[in-house]
């Protein structure tokens, strides 16, 4: 969902990049807590990740395709700040190396694939994590959940920024309709996939999946009560 | 059962996004992302313009100067993830760069 320059106005694009930019500083300061020895070094391996598949885009209906945006997989795997740093690297190689996503459409961009997916993607996380059984095996399926529900809120996202400054003049109601149909979609793609990541890298080294660490623990404490 | 290191589940990792990027980029669908179809069904579509960096020599995920096309496109791939793993890498060693926070000092 790659925002090309002239789609939004100055205005519109100048906010979204102040927008982005104030993120990308808290995200910074909030990393510095999630990067500790066993984080570390998966963010520059999950950053690559999610750009290499959002190079695959798989057909949805109607000669139309989709691909990953991965911001909620990256804040499950490494922690919403990190996670945002990681999209905001993957957007900038893509803007600037392949012209995939405008310049000016930067913020935007970030707006819309790093922030919103990853706070929507990881509360929606979280979300379903209080409601569902506190057990390993329900880590995927709850970033699944996370998942979907972030491209659907991207999408979203995109119509509101357009009735805001959209240089063509569309019905709210026509592109909303539109954009949330065919993302909803798009999000069972983003699910999936996001399932299966999570759910191959919890069944080998849990202790490495940023959101699977609060089922840990509860894990840890039970042994203790029984060995006591 | 025998723990995975973490050099492994890095290793494997890797390998798995290169093997996308490089060789499975070429078997993705070709057809209009969910934006690009909105835009184009509603009638947007052409106020986009092209960017900045639309002559670079990997624009549209082909390097310049490969004519074979998946060859191209896979080199393409290969080389945005090692850009994309060498900037991470980068924040991240900076981020970690003191290993006690900051605020403690004053405490």
């Amino acid at each position: 969902m790659h925002v090309p320059d002239g789609f939004l106005d100055a205005p519109t694009s100048l906010a979204t990049a102040a927008v982005a930019a104030a993120a990308i500083g808290i995200a910074l300061r909030g990393a510095r807590r999630e990067l500790d020895d066993r984080i570390a070094p998966l963010a520059g391996l999950v950053a690559t990740f999610v750009f290499a598949t959002q190079m695959l885009n798989f057909p949805v209906a109607g000669g139309t395709s989709g691909h990953l945006m991965g911001g909620a997989l990256a804040a499950i795997l490494v922690g919403p700040y990190t996670g945002l740093l990681c999209l905001t690297v993957v957007l900038v190689v893509q803007s600037l190396l392949f012209a995939d996503g405008g310049i000016t459409a930067l913020g935007t961009n970030v707006v819309l694939m790093g922030i919103v997916t990853v706070v929507v993607g990881w509360v929606g996380f979280r979300a379903a994590q209080l409601v569902l059984p506190k057990r390993l095996s329900m880590v995927a399926p709850a970033a699944a959940l996370g998942a979907a529900a972030s491209v659907v809120a991207s999408a979203a996202t995109f119509v509101v920024l357009y009735s805001v400054g959209g240089v063509i003049a569309i019905p709210f109601d026509t592109l909303l309709t539109a954009m949330v149909s065919v993302h909803t979609v798009i999000g069972l793609g983003e699910a999936a996939i996001t399932f299966l990541v999570v759910a191959s890298i919890v069944s080998v080294r849990p202790d490495l999946v940023h959101g699977a660490r609060r089922v840990l623990v509860v894990r840890e404490l039970e042994t203790r009560l029984v060995a006591s | 059962m025998k723990r995975i290191s973490t050099r492994t589940v890095l290793v494997v990792g890797l390998l798995v996004a290169l093997a996308l990027a490089g060789f499975l980029s070429f078997h993705a669908s070709s057809s209009p992302d969910g934006l690009n179809r909105v835009a184009t069904d509603l009638g947007f579509a052409e106020a986009e313009t092209a960017s900045a960096t639309q002559d670079g020599p990997l624009a549209g995920y082909d390097l310049a100067g490969v004519d074979h096309g998946r060859l191209s496109g896979g080199l393409a791939g290969v080389i945005g993830c090692l850009a994309v793993l060498g900037l991470m890498s980068v924040l991240v060693l900076v981020r970690q760069r003191s290993p006690r926070p900051a605020r403690t000092r004053g405490e």
